[in-house]
């Protein structure tokens, strides 16, 4: 048999087949399936209008508050209700009400819902954030996520897979955010669409999970289907700490081939910067120090981790964010904020001046808990700095790594993080 | 399925969040999130697509997040037709699914102005500009994809099939 990679691999498992083709349609079962309260509504509108009674299996499908986490108007809260209740008819064994679980991709591995080998489909662009655990896992519209529901079977694409190679040991203060950034400024907006992205070299053997998750995260920023990284001791270290069972998986043979194989040195890579309005206008921060900054935000599915909130408060603690700038921290999930508490790091950000908000993807999207005015700028280390992504269309959105966030929320412009830690 | 209008241009990587801004997610009223269809670059978009309603675009169109409020926003503001070089991958699947017909061709993206008048036959993949008498060829949709959009999308479809 010819030799595979992990994206075929799994791709095989899940639709029965021994060998997979890229560009060939198959019809695949899916392992878990998830949604939350801004795709929920249009999802369980679909799944009524198909006709089916019952979901094909409560015990596989996740439901997870934390757009509008609490929610910011009528609007969402009856939204809100509307899911409550389904998940209660339907008997949908994981929910995630407010205050319990956090930001959906977050809580998804966190809780050991993501294993490697599954095929994940979520009602969120983001859901593959997963691959950090080896998962193939991909995002799809509420009715793409409906018909899941009711049947437990999606059409899939089998993708062109593409090897991104990162080697170098990593300064300090630059992050895998600055690796991801980098490498996307590189291939472009659209330079891995409808394609499958395996991240693989020493820097990824040497990243935590958490690292793991943010560059798995961005990888639909450059369009692809997924980011995946192979199963590793890293990875069962990660299963074990956290006493979740789980599968080893798989990872690409010895000789697998790749569509195309781009190869990165970060060993002398500085903090990057993407500047407005594209993920792909990328630079060294050092082009762009100076900016002043009416907003800092830490937070989201791409950089509200444990492992971000140390950074930054090493950067913040004994300092004062400067008076003109608002900073906004916003745990990624109960459990991190739960454990910034403990570690001391969230009296840090208070004594500071830092806001720190619940888990929701709030200004993230622009719909509550920070969002912008127009003229103003706000360096985030979220993923996407799209026109209006966070309030008007007529401000600015800088994305960087919490790093050079916290250290611009102290200085008041974009400021190179290396410079300010102590 | 054939499908005639006049053109309305725009550029490469139209992302969702232009399309459809986040802050009118959770309007559940399709003609309201259709007037608002991609205000962020062209706020007379939705008074110039119902003149028009075939929509053609460059490369990576519908890239960002999934919300499927994003093909929604535009069938509901009288877009019959999106042709592009590419699409993102959600965006594509989401459009299909609620009914609304897209097609991938380079040629016609690049050679379609503002105003021609053009007939597509999505069963054949043929484009054709009846003001220039130019024909532009791509690949048919599969099957199954044709069967999804004759229903209207993926939700009457499965009806037909499961219930």
């Amino acid at each position: 048999m010819s030799a595979m990679n992990i994206v075929e691999k799994i791709l095989c498992r899940v639709s029965g087949k021994s060998v997979v083709e890229p560009g060939e349609i198959i019809r695949a079962k899916v392992d878990r399936l998830m949604f939350h309260d801004l795709t929920g509504p249009l999802t369980v509108k679909a799944f009524k209008e198909i006709g089916v009674s019952k979901v094909w299996d409560p015990d596989r499908v996740v439901v997870i508050f934390d757009h509008l986490v609490p929610p910011n108007g009528e609007r969402a809260a009856l939204n809100q209700k509307i899911i409550r209740e389904f998940v209660k008819e339907q008997k949908i064994k994981w929910f995630y009400d407010i205050g319990r679980g956090g930001i959906c991709h977050q809580v998804m591995v966190e809780k050991g819902h993501a294993k490697p080998g599954e095929l994940i489909i979520g009602a969120d662009s983001h859901t593959c954030t997963y691959g950090a655990v080896g998962a193939f896992s991909t995002g799809m519209g509420a009715t793409d996520v409906a018909a899941v529901l009711a049947t437990g079977e999606t059409w899939l694409r089998v993708p062109e897979t593409v090897c991104v190679k990162i080697d170098g040991e990593l300064g300090d203060m630059v992050t895998s955010k600055d690796v991801i950034l980098y490498v996307i400024g590189c291939l472009g907006v659209s330079g891995a669409v409808y394609k499958a992205v395996v991240f693989k070299g020493s820097t990824v053997e040497r990243m935590s999970v958490s690292g793991r998750m943010t560059m798995c995260n961005m990888a639909v920023e450059m369009g692809a289907k997924t980011g995946i990284v192979e199963p590793d001791h890293v990875t069962e270290q990660f299963f074990k700490s956290k006493n979740i069972p789980y599968g080893s998986g798989f990872v690409s043979d010895q000789n697998a081939a790749f569509d195309e194989t781009y190869t990165f040195d970060v060993s002398k890579l500085g903090p990057q910067v993407a500047c407005p309005n594209s993920v792909d206008n990328v630079k060294p921060v050092s082009e762009v120090e100076g900016i002043k900054v009416d907003q800092a935000y830490i937070g989201s599915c791409t950089n509200g981790r444990l492992e971000d909130l140390r950074l930054a408060a090493r950067i913040a603690k004994g300092k004062r964010v400067k008076p003109d700038v608002r900073a906004i921290i916003v745990p990624a999930s109960q459990e991190v904020y739960q454990e910034a508490l403990r570690e001391g790091l969230i009296e840090v950000f208070l004594q500071a001046g830092v806001l720190v908000c619940n888990p929701t993807c709030g200004a993230c999207i622009g719909a509550h808990m920070g969002v912008i005015s127009e003229g103003e700028t706000c360096i985030a280390s979220i993923n996407r700095n799209f026109i209006g992504r966070m309030g008007s269309p007529k401000a600015k959105v800088y994305l960087a790594s919490p790093a050079t966030v916290m250290a611009s929320a102290l200085t008041g412009v974009i400021t190179d993080p290396r410079g300010v830690a102590a | 399925m054939i499908i005639s209008g006049s053109v309305v241009k725009y550029g490469d990587n139209i992302d969702t969040d232009v399309i459809v801004p986040g802050k009118y997610l959770g309007i559940t009223d399709y003609e309201e999130l259709g007037r608002h269809a991609l205000e962020g670059i062209d706020p007379d978009f939705s008074s110039k697509i119902k003149q028009t309603s075939i929509l053609v675009v460059g490369e990576n169109f519908g890239c960002g997040s999934s919300r499927e409020e994003a093909p929604v926003a535009l069938k509901y503001a009288g877009v019959k037709c999106i042709i592009a070089k590419s699409f993102a991958r959600i965006f594509y699947r989401n459009a299909i699914n609620i009914g609304l017909p897209i097609v991938v061709c380079s040629e016609a993206s690049e050679k379609l102005n503002d105003g021609d008048m053009v007939t597509i036959n999505l069963a054949e993949g043929v484009i054709i500009n009846t003001s220039r008498n130019e024909v532009y060829r791509t690949k048919a949709l599969p099957g199954f994809i044709l069967e999804i959009l004759k229903d209207g999308g993926l939700v009457a479809y499965l009806r037909r099939r499961l219930t």
